[in-house]
Formats: C-alpha cells, structure tokens, sequence
C-alpha cells in the first residue's frame, strides 16, 4: 500500500506491506535505527517516537496508520548540530547508562512536558511508566527531565 | 514479530465500516488504536484476513454531556477521556481509571470503544463502565441499538456485538457527586491489574465491578445488595468475590484473587463512603 509520511521534516512515499510496523518502517524502510525494539509487546518503550507531536510505541503501530502523518524520531531532535535541550539535559545529569532505553526515554519525556510544563518528581515518575531501563538507571532519568523542565525547554 | 498477512481497508466512515465487514464477514475485524488487536496479531493468537481501520473516524471521538449521562464517542482516546473536564465533573470514577490503562504511549492510541469492544476481563474500563450502569450503543447493517453493560460481556473475549456491528458510542450516567474509587492493584505500573475494583456509592445506591476476577467483568451485586440492606463496609467486602470465578495465572493464584478482592472491595468502600 502507497503511504506518505513525514518524517523528522522529510516527506516519504513509500510502498508497504500493510503488516508492516511503523517501528520497522523507520529502521529498515529509513534505515533510522536511533529507535530501538526492545521487547516488541509494547511494554518497554524502547521504540516510543512521536506521531503527530504525541509520544507513541511505535512496535504496536502499522506503518499505514501513519499515513499522511508527522513523525519525529531522536534522529530529529537535534537542529544545526545542536541538541534538543532534553537530549542536553540527559548528557548533563547522566541519565544514561547503557543508553538502550534512552531514545524512547527522550520521546518519552518530550512528550511528556508537552502535557506537563511543570511536573512534580512524582508526577515525573508517573509519567515514565511506559519505559523501563534495564540499568535501573531511573533516578537521573528524572533528575534529567526536571533539569530540562527548570531550564523551560 | 510481524502479524499474517491481511488486507487492510480505511473505512471513511461509520457506514462504510459496516459495509466492509459485512462483506467481509468473520475474516474480518475493526482496528480503532490498535493496542488491544495488534499485540494478539503479533503473538499470533489472532489472524484476520481483512483489517477495517476505523481510526480516523474523528467523528466518533468526543466526549458530550446529554443531560442525565455523557455521551462518550467510541473512539476517543483513554488520554482524551482521562483528562476531560466534563468527565472529571460528573463521572470522575471513569476519568481517574481510564488514566490506569497502560500508560501514556498507549492511552495516546488506545480507545474507549476498543477496550470495550475487546472485551478483556482484564481491562479497566470494561469492568469500570459496568460498575457505573453504562449503556453502549452499537451500529450494524440493520440499525442501532442499546445494550446495558451488564448484558453486554459473554465469556473470554467475547461480547453480544454480532459479527457486523461496531460499537458507536457509550453512555454513561452521570454520578451527581456519589463517592468513589478505583483501585488497581498490580507488580508494575504498566501491567494490567491482577485484582481492580471500580466502586461508588452515593445517593441511596452502590455500584461494584471487579477487574480479572473470571472470564468476564464482575459486577459484585452481592456488595451492592449487602450495602443496601445496611451492612457496614466491612461485612459487604466480603461478599466481593460471591459472583467471581478467577483462575490462577502467573501472577496470582484464584485463592490469593479470592482474598485480594475482599481487601480491594473494603478499601474502595472505605474511600467511596462519604
């Protein structure tokens, strides 16, 4: 099936199968492989991205849902070679360890201060129930996105 | 993992999606978020040959207030429904427990009319719109028509929607400032309850629903009945599970489902009890 995406500000014309899933879409159809598949369930969030400005895993979206859609992936955070404030902000405060979770944990938390400006620490926690990193590396994950929320970015 | 193959058709709107899986018949099946139907396609537990997307039907997402009840489109998102200031207002037991649907990638996608329709026992709001008295309105070739939610869920997955209708809308009564509560109780955030409980109680009436306590929702008439003949909190909670037929799993054992039910029911109550 023809779809037109637009990906990180370029428009794609593509031919996909129907089955195909918009995580596969970006990796091999794009070869953007900053997004990561992690358990594939949709539990993880590994594979988060943002379709139409909102944070979604993309392992348990089609490609074809996607069509005529916006989608942002970490390949696209950064402008003129300089990074998003949130990617900045995780550098700063070492939010990563390993960094396997770590795309989808800056979709993530983007997404996440699009809904909330101004969290709590809780309400921070609350907000990345839907991403788990297997370093346990949790407390500068938050620390990183509180920075980011302080600094108004 | 990657579903089977299947033809995939984008309804434009509610009409056409009838048509389509009337044509289409078994084989067929809706696709509104996704995040109940495409996990199972890619486990491979399901496999139809024709998927109707029903997703950009924007027209059946919105959340109005008609009068005694809120009308809620059967595809708005849980993320719309979890933040609505008409639900906060007058059903705030649905609002709180659709913000417990998974978390917040999946309740950008999921829907209230696909959680439902999927009939999972499982999930949160299933069991929640039965606590509240809910009405869902479906749509077929032959026409509309009403189901109350207590005669709605059948067994494992299954639910009195006939192979070519879809579920349009759900009808909620308002809750005219009754107590409630929502109680989930699960290992990790995002993981669906291993015992949940939807209550409220107010205005000379109460309503119980259980969360994966058996193949089905559970709506706990026996609190409901016990409360009304003016049994205290705690003797009603232990009625709980007088309606439920939980199996063991992973996770918990019936018994341990038996004896969390109680100590989810009297919490709920406590909370609910104004």
């Amino acid at each position: 099936m023809k779809i037109s995406v637009t990906v990180n500000g370029q428009t794609h014309e593509s031919d996909v199968e129907p089955r195909t899933l918009l995580v596969q879409y970006v990796r091999e159809d794009l070869g953007l492989t900053g997004t990561n598949i992690g358990c594939d369930t949709s539990s993880c969030g590994a594979c988060s991205l943002h379709l139409d400005g909102e944070a979604v895993k993309s392992c348990t979206v089609l490609a074809v849902q996607a069509d005529g859609s916006q989608v942002t992936t970490i390949e696209g955070l950064a402008t003129d070679g300089k990074m998003h404030p949130m990617q900045d902000a995780f550098m700063q405060n070492h939010g990563l360890q390993c960094g396997f979770c770590t795309p989808g944990m800056v979709m993530a938390a983007i997404s996440l201060l699009r809904e909330n400006a101004n969290p709590t620490e809780e309400e921070v926690r609350i907000g990345l129930e839907g991403n788990l990193c297997r370093c346990t590396g949790y407390h500068n994950i938050v620390q990183s996105i509180l920075a980011c929320a302080k600094g108004g970015k | 993992m990657i579903p089977s193959l299947f033809d995939y058709k984008r309804a434009s709107s509610a009409a056409e999606a009838i048509s389509l899986v009337t044509e289409y018949g078994d084989d067929a099946k809706f696709l509104a978020g996704g995040h109940s139907l495409l996990p199972l396609m890619k486990l491979r537990l399901a496999a139809p040959s024709v998927l109707v997307d029903i997703g950009r039907l924007k027209d059946l997402s919105y959340i109005t207030d008609a009068g005694s009840y809120i009308a809620i489109g059967a595809l708005t998102r849980h993320m719309d429904v979890e933040t609505s200031s008409i639900l906060k207002q007058h059903v705030p037991l649905l609002a709180c427990a659709a913000g417990h649907v998974g978390d917040p990638q999946v309740r950008h996608r999921g829907t209230i009319g696909g959680s439902i329709a999927h009939a999972d026992s499982a999930s949160d709001l299933p069991a929640t719109t039965l606590a509240l008295g809910a009405t869902y309105v479906v749509q077929g070739a032959s026409g509309t028509r009403e189901i109350a939610a207590a005669d709605f869920y059948k067994g494992f997955l299954e639910s009195a929607l006939q192979p070519d209708e879809m579920l349009t809308e759900i009808r909620v009564p308002k809750m005219n400032g009754a107590g409630w509560s929502f109680q989930k109780f699960n290992r990790r955030a995002q993981d669906w309850a291993i015992v949940g409980v939807a209550a409220w109680r107010g205005n000379g009436g109460s309503g119980v629903a259980l969360v994966n306590m058996g193949s089905t929702p559970v709506l706990a008439t026996g609190v409901a009945a016990a409360l009304a003949s003016g049994a205290s909190v705690a003797d009603a909670a232990e009625l709980a599970a007088a309606q439920a037929d939980p199996q063991s799993d992973l996770n918990a054992s019936a018994e341990y489902r038996v004896h969390l039910a109680k100590v989810l029911v009297r919490r709920a109550l406590e909370e609910a009890t104004k």
